[in-house]
């Protein structure tokens, strides 16, 4: 295997006085499709949020295709070929679909052949063109958050929590993408609490716990040996109730 | 939506219509209802000549306070020493048309004037806006992000800056000599059956074409370029714009200084339509200036334009209808407008 596209070594870091990443080691393997899994408040999403550079870190090091950009802006980073989905999707409400993925496509006007496999994907994106994006629905939104992300070529895919609130039909509708993204080899790194949709996509697995990956591998692996799931999902599922 | 039901009558059509309109577009429900009110008011020609002094003034005030609605819908910034940057652009604007260009000032020809306007006012924004730059990376810069900081820091900034201009022109008022072409007033007799005879200052006329002028480019930019696409986006959602790879401080820099650009040039079109300036002006039109943006929804421009027409007009009807009350008219129209709107006429809406 290639050297990882991600490389998170003890990676701490922390939201206001809380310590909320307590040294995550990580990788995300070239071309392939991880997920992170965890109960609430595992820290997924402020792991997502510090590779962004969108949260501090005051201890540990981040490496993206061989260059350390621990320390980087988050526009840098972002320039540097990382896309993020955020799990709020950060749609602009008051710009059009249309504006919204131009301003997704920094490096000029978009590509056309690119645009249409988008709204072979999206069919809602071509039909809404010249809305709002305010007035989508839901799972719309969460359309054009992936396909902003997906206009231009990128080298590694940031989503965090893509199928939460959605209906089953959209769901699908996302796996289809997130399939198609994966015969492209793109590689993407992805928050998941719904486990039958990331066992469907996903090729490695991470699953995080109180700030740490406590366990990673295959998703096959995990998802063959029903202990080792209720050794770490069930876990999060007892500490719900 | 309202439907052609058969068992409801026009009446209620139209009152479905006009409920609609009232929350679709307040800005244009205001502006008509307050021309309407004007006009039964007063006498037509007065009444026309007052609403088109009205609508220059509130272009020259949309000059003023567009800067700041941006910066504060873009950065969250209160830049309380934007009026400093108006009177700023005044002096600049009165020190070219009396000094180096003070000969084609004077010039009865429109041609020559020209020759002096232009520089005078392309001066008054370029000053404006190198103090502007300056002033955004030494005084807004180290306080994103903290109101209170913002309000003390820049109050200070505002008084440093209206001490330089002290230091620099002195303290007294100084009269802006108004370009030889556009002195005096079109004198229109007859003109039309209702109206009659009309006599409108030339001036009020120039200002009034430059504002709208000013207006058609920002919404051609706002709407229509990437730019513009970019400077809305990044209104609503700043953290959003870095993560799509664009550097959010660079892109507000670059409004703030159009902002201050903006003030300046308000101010010298303010400079040579008053024929006087102080150091001071800009203070004292900023409680103008931060009604019009509370008016227009802060971070909205075609709120502050339509916020700044309704304050010109309404300054100019009630200071003919009883000037005493011209001094209230303009907050009591922002404490009307927030009472029936609390997020203000064309609210900008943020995540």
């Amino acid at each position: 295997m290639s050297e990882p596209i991600l490389t998170l070594t003890g990676v701490h870091a922390d939201i206001d006085q809380y310590h909320i990443l307590h040294g995550i080691e990580l990788q995300v393997p070239r071309g392939e499709l991880t997920v992170l899994l965890g109960r609430n408040g595992a820290g997924k999403s402020t792991t997502l949020r510090t590779i962004m550079g969108l949260t501090k870190v005051p201890r540990g090091s981040v490496t993206f295709n061989g260059k350390e950009i621990t320390s980087w802006s988050t526009s840098r980073i972002a320039r540097a070929g990382i896309a993020f989905v955020p799990e709020n999707m950060g749609i602009f409400g008051q710009l059009t679909v249309r504006e919204n993925l131009v301003l997704a496509g920094t490096h000029g006007p978009l590509d056309q052949s690119r645009l249409d496999w988008l709204f072979d994907l999206f069919p809602p994106l071509k039909k809404f063109w010249d809305r709002p994006a305010g007035n989508l629905s839901g799972g719309q939104k969460q359309m054009l958050a992936i396909a902003r992300a997906m206009v231009e070529p990128r080298d590694l895919l940031l989503v965090d929590e893509p199928t939460k609130g959605l209906a089953p039909a959209i769901i699908d509708d996302l796996a289809t993408a997130f399939e198609e993204l994966k015969a492209r080899e793109v590689s993407i790194l992805l928050v998941e609490q719904n486990f039958s949709f990331s066992r469907r996509l996903g090729q490695t697995v991470a699953v995080m716990n109180d700030g740490q990956v406590v366990h990673s591998g295959t998703m096959a692996e995990l998802a063959q040996d029903s202990t080792l799931q209720q050794d770490l999902l069930g876990l999060g599922l007892g500490a719900h109730q | 939506m309202s439907q052609a039901n058969p068992s409801v009558g026009p009446w209620a059509l139209w009152r479905d219509r006009l409920l609609k309109l009232q929350s679709d577009k307040p800005h244009l429900v205001l502006l008509g209802l307050m021309l309407f009110l004007a006009f039964l008011a007063m006498d037509p020609a007065t009444w026309f000549v007052l609403t088109i002094s009205g609508m220059a003034m509130g272009t020259m005030l949309f000059l003023m306070a567009s800067g700041m609605t941006l910066t504060f819908g873009l950065m969250s910034v209160l830049n309380l020493a934007h009026g400093a940057f108006i009177s700023l652009g005044a002096f600049v604007g009165a020190v070219m048309l009396t000094g180096a260009l003070g000969v084609y000032t004077v010039s009865p020809s429109l041609g020559w004037n020209l020759l002096a306007i232009l520089p005078a006012l392309f001066a008054a924004m370029a000053v404006a806006g190198v103090v502007g730059w300056l002033f955004e990376v030494i005084v807004i810069k180290p306080v994103y992000g903290d109101h209170l900081k913002q309000i003390l820091v820049t109050v200070g900034g505002s008084i440093v800056l209206i001490q330089l201009i002290e230091v620099t022109w002195g303290a007294n008022e100084i009269p802006v000599p108004r370009p030889g072409a556009l002195r005096g007033a079109f004198v229109i007799e007859d003109w039309v059956p209702l109206i009659g005879g009309l006599v409108m200052e030339k001036f009020r006329m120039v200002a009034l074409l430059l504002g709208l002028t000013v207006y058609g480019l920002m919404l051609w930019v706002i709407d229509r370029t990437r730019l513009g696409i970019l400077v809305r986006a990044g209104v609503e959602n700043r953290e959003m714009v870095e993560i799509q790879g664009y550097r959010i401080g660079l892109l507000f820099l670059g409004v703030f200084i159009a902002g201050s650009a903006l003030a300046g040039l308000g101010g010298a079109m303010w400079g040579m339509y008053r024929e006087i300036i102080t150091a001071h002006m800009g203070e004292e039109l900023m409680i103008s200036v931060i009604v019009i943006i509370i008016l227009g929804g802060l971070g909205s421009i075609r709120g502050c334009f339509y916020g700044a027409l309704l304050v010109g007009l309404i300054n100019l009807y009630i200071g003919y209808i009883e000037p005493r009350l011209a001094a209230v008219a303009t907050v009591g129209l922002m404490v009307g407008v927030l009472m029936w709107r609390p997020q203000g006429l064309i609210p900008v809406i943020k995540v």
